[in-house]
């Protein structure tokens, strides 16, 4: 009965991430100091629209970087996927939802591929993924010859630029839905289980009859399959297949999820936090746009506020450990 | 005699309140081999640490040849003539001996040359000097255990140390290796050097010790002087209890005459060759040899995290070949591995996680994992095994965070919760305290009595005689003898695991 009064009140929601909301929480005060155009209602719903294609694309990279591995080959399945799929439709007089099945089967192939290659030859995920990356890149643009493809299809269209509700965007949306299928498998299965034992110790999981090949091949292909998607709704909402966009990506979608508390060790991390770590460099955007702040200044300053940010995160540890002296 | 060399006066130490050490004496001559013996947790390792400058004591004062001093970080320590050999092993795998003699203070030449002959004849001299026959240019990971903690003695002699302190040195040797370590130890004593040395093992401290100091919770309990003491003193000052209450207990059933496990001409050159033995229902049958026999790999191919190249296995009069853990574990064979931190316990996660790896099928409902009953079968192994923490809640609380006993007793755990009719414990109470490991014992022959079959791999004799109703004897592979419950002694096992006789 001694361990229920122990059980904290605050929920492991905050208590877990209660570094990064710090952050996230004087951030916002900053910016909405700095601009009134910041808490407005319409503002706060584009932050959410323009997060949710880097949220797609973390969640996949969540699980890879708790399994122990990375994936950089997320970027180019974007760009593959929107040019591919795009392609299909404009040059090839595919059926739009043809097309799109293709371009997100493709994806899938190459997160499988990805998971094969690491879980078979056991080479590390980042030298592999670092070459897919290449090849990914080099059929976008092979396929488009370096061209962006315009494309005025109207349900291809709706699907990035769509509201629900005329409220909410689409992409929003799916993000949410996202967040809560990825954490569902993540808490609440055996699937999610294995993931943090593998990342764990590897070792150990091996001897605890953890299927690991498996598991490590189903979470590459889930990166690429959320890959693809966020190549597809990028698409959508560029109303074009670009083969230049997503270059960066990847490590947009690693500092949210290490921003969020997943350590690259491997064994350690949460949707939560990665959802948070993706607000965090949204909003950095955002209120660099709204005050003014030129794109290539921003790069300076977002790299600056991100090692922070992780520096601040990587003393938790200390925090907590000063606070349970101090009771 | 003279001064002491090292005097430790009243040392104490909290970590957030709470005492971990409260007034702790120890004095070392020259040339004495001073025995530091305590359960774990008892504090020998917070000691050790400010001796080698890794803690500040609160109080208390350390004296060095009867001068005053205080020790302000671990390069200090070592300039004050202390060396510390680490329980486990703090070697560049890859580098070469000499070099991780000389690592961090390389001698250097000319536009920052490494003088790297140089070093080698150094290492060469050092390593002779100590009758260890190592070349210094072999790289360190081709080195076994015991040799790699010899240069790690090697080099603590080289930063002229005064006082080696050995943690726990003799853990992971073999007999064979222990007698060599001590050899060691007398040639240093001979350039009188002193040494603590910190053991859980009797026998070895009545060996080689001169005076034996032991603590408790944190407590100086006492010195006394080898030859006016014994085992069960010692024991009744570790534990605070008499020693009758900590005997170890022998298994009331005997074994069935069921045959659950059949092993024939079992064969994975280079680890062990033509194995064959059967494992009786309720039966602990243990493994017996030198490390290296070739033990460790045989449990891994019946459980099937190693392929064997020949022989076949029979479980239940049916052959089996597993090719991998998991249908090993669905066949009911669970094995509490060797090194349970590095294949038994995910230690970053909490100790429920670890207490329900292995067995999360039990648990599967659709997809969903059923939470509820999973606390349920994870609290019941915890006070089943009597799994304990700093913390009040244990189960959430980090594996890492758990002495060695109590993460040991996780790994047991995680094996007891996927319910399995054989069950296989690699070296179970390795370096562990001795209250630990009664516990162990006593849930071993439990669980045989409960028709459970176990094959016990131990490199600690006293332990497989006492636990085993027969034991197989393994030298370089190959299979030297089976001893009966009646032969079952010390002499009888080291003959076959080490002596030129086969059966």
């Amino acid at each position: 009965m001694r361990n229920r009064i122990e059980k904290s009140k605050v929920p492991h929601i905050i208590s877990d991430n209660i570094g990064i909301m710090v952050v996230l929480l004087i951030l916002c005060i900053i910016v909405s100091l700095a601009t009134d155009k910041f808490l407005t209602s319409g503002n706060i719903i584009s932050v959410l629209r323009q997060i949710s294609i880097n949220t797609y694309i973390a969640l996949g990279m969540t699980l890879i970087i708790i399994l122990g591995h990375i994936d950089l080959t997320v970027g180019a399945v974007v760009a593959m996927c929107g040019t591919l799929t795009v392609g299909f439709i404009v040059n090839q007089g595919l059926p739009v939802e043809l097309a799109i099945i293709g371009g997100v089967l493709l994806g899938v192939l190459f997160g499988f591929i990805n998971g094969v290659i690491v879980s078979t030859f056991k080479v590390p995920s980042f030298i592999i993924t670092m070459a897919m990356m290449n090849v990914a890149n080099g059929i976008a643009y092979v396929y488009s010859g370096g061209q962006s493809t315009r494309i005025t299809d109207g349900f291809f269209i709706s699907i990035g630029t769509g509201y629900l509700f005329s409220l909410i965007p689409l992409p929003v949306l799916y993000m949410i839905l996202l967040i809560i299928v990825i954490s569902f498998l993540l808490v609440k299965t055996r699937f999610g289980v294995y993931v943090y034992a593998i990342g764990g110790n590897r070792e150990a999981a091996r001897l605890s009859g953890i299927p690991i090949r498996k598991i490590e091949i189903i979470v590459f292909t889930l990166s690429g399959l959320l890959s693809a998607f966020a190549g597809l709704v990028l698409a959508s909402r560029m109303y074009s297949g670009q083969p230049s966009v997503g270059s960066g990506y990847e490590m947009d979608a690693i500092a949210a999820c290490v921003l969020g508390g997943t350590s690259m060790a491997g064994g350690k991390g949460s949707i939560s936090g990665t959802v948070l770590g993706a607000m965090v460099i949204g909003i950095i955007s955002n209120g660099l746009n709204l005050i003014g702040v030129s794109s290539y200044w921003q790069l300076i300053v977002k790299g600056i506020i991100i090692a922070t940010a992780v520096i601040l995160d990587s003393q938790k540890e200390k925090f907590k450990r000063n606070a349970i002296i101090r009771k | 005699m003279d001064t002491p060399i090292l005097e430790m006066i009243d040392i104490k130490k909290s970590f957030s309140g709470i005492y971990a050490l409260s007034g702790i004496n120890l004095s070392l001559e020259e040339g004495e081999v001073h025995a530091l013996l305590g359960e774990n947790g008892a504090g020998k390792s917070t000691l050790i640490k400010i001796l080698g400058g890794i803690y500040r004591p609160d109080s208390g004062t350390i004296k060095i040849k009867g001068e005053e001093v205080e020790i302000h970080g671990v390069r200090d320590a070592e300039m004050k003539g202390i060396g510390i050999v680490h329980q486990e092993i703090v070697l560049v795998p890859q580098l070469t001996v000499a070099q991780n003699i000389f690592l961090g203070r390389e001698l250097m030449g000319s536009f920052s040359r490494v003088k790297r002959k140089e070093m080698n004849i150094q290492a060469e001299e050092m390593l002779q000097n100590l009758g260890v026959s190592i070349s210094p240019t072999t790289s360190v990971s081709s080195l076994t255990i015991a040799q790699q903690q010899m240069i790690e003695i090697v080099k603590a002699v080289s930063f002229q140390a005064k006082i080696i302190v050995m943690d726990e040195p003799s853990s992971s040797l073999s007999v064979e290796e222990v007698e060599q370590l001590f050899q060691i130890i007398a040639r240093l004593k001979e350039k009188k050097i002193s040494i603590i040395y910190i053991s859980h093992r009797m026998e070895e401290i009545f060996k080689i010790a001169d005076r034996i100091t032991v603590i408790r919770d944190g407590c100086y309990i006492g010195t006394k002087k080898n030859g006016e003491t014994d085992v069960d003193e010692l024991i009744s000052m570790m534990v605070g209890r008499e020693l009758k209450e900590f005997s170890v207990p022998k298994k009331q059933i005997s074994k069935s005459d069921e045959i659950i496990l059949e092993v024939k001409n079992l064969s994975c050159r280079p680890y062990y060759s033509d194995i064959s033995f059967q494992l009786h229902k309720g039966e602990i049958l243990g493994f017996a040899g030198l490390v290296g026999a070739g033990r460790s790999e045989l449990m891994e191919s019946i459980f099937g995290a190693r392929h064997f190249t020949k022989g076949e296995v029979f479980l239940r009069g049916e052959q089996v070949h597993f090719f991998n853990p998991m249908q090993a574990i669905k066949a009911g064979i669970g094995f509490v591995t060797e090194d349970r931190k590095k294949t038994g316990l995910v230690l970053g996660n909490t100790v429920s996680f670890n207490l329900s790896l292995a067995s999360l099928d039990k648990y599967q409902k659709g997809i969903l994992l059923e939470k509820e009953r999973m606390e349920e079968s994870v609290q019941y192994y915890t006070d089943r095994l009597n799994i304990k923490s700093a913390a009040l809640d244990v189960k959430s609380t980090q594996a890492s965070n758990l002495s060695g006993g109590n993460q040991q007793k996780i790994v047991i755990g995680k094996w007891l919760a996927t319910m399995p009719s054989i069950l296989i414990l690699d070296e179970p109470t390795r370096g562990i305290d001795i209250h630990a490991k009664l516990e162990i014992y006593n849930l071993i022959n439990e669980l045989a009595e409960g028709g459970m079959s176990i094959l016990l791999v131990s490199s600690d004799l006293p332990e497989i005689i006492q636990l085993c109703d027969r034991v197989c004897v393994l030298k370089e592979g190959v299979m030297t003898g089976v001893l009966e419950s009646h032969e079952l002694e010390q002499e009888n096992i080291m003959r076959f695991a080490a002596g030129g006789e086969s059966a």
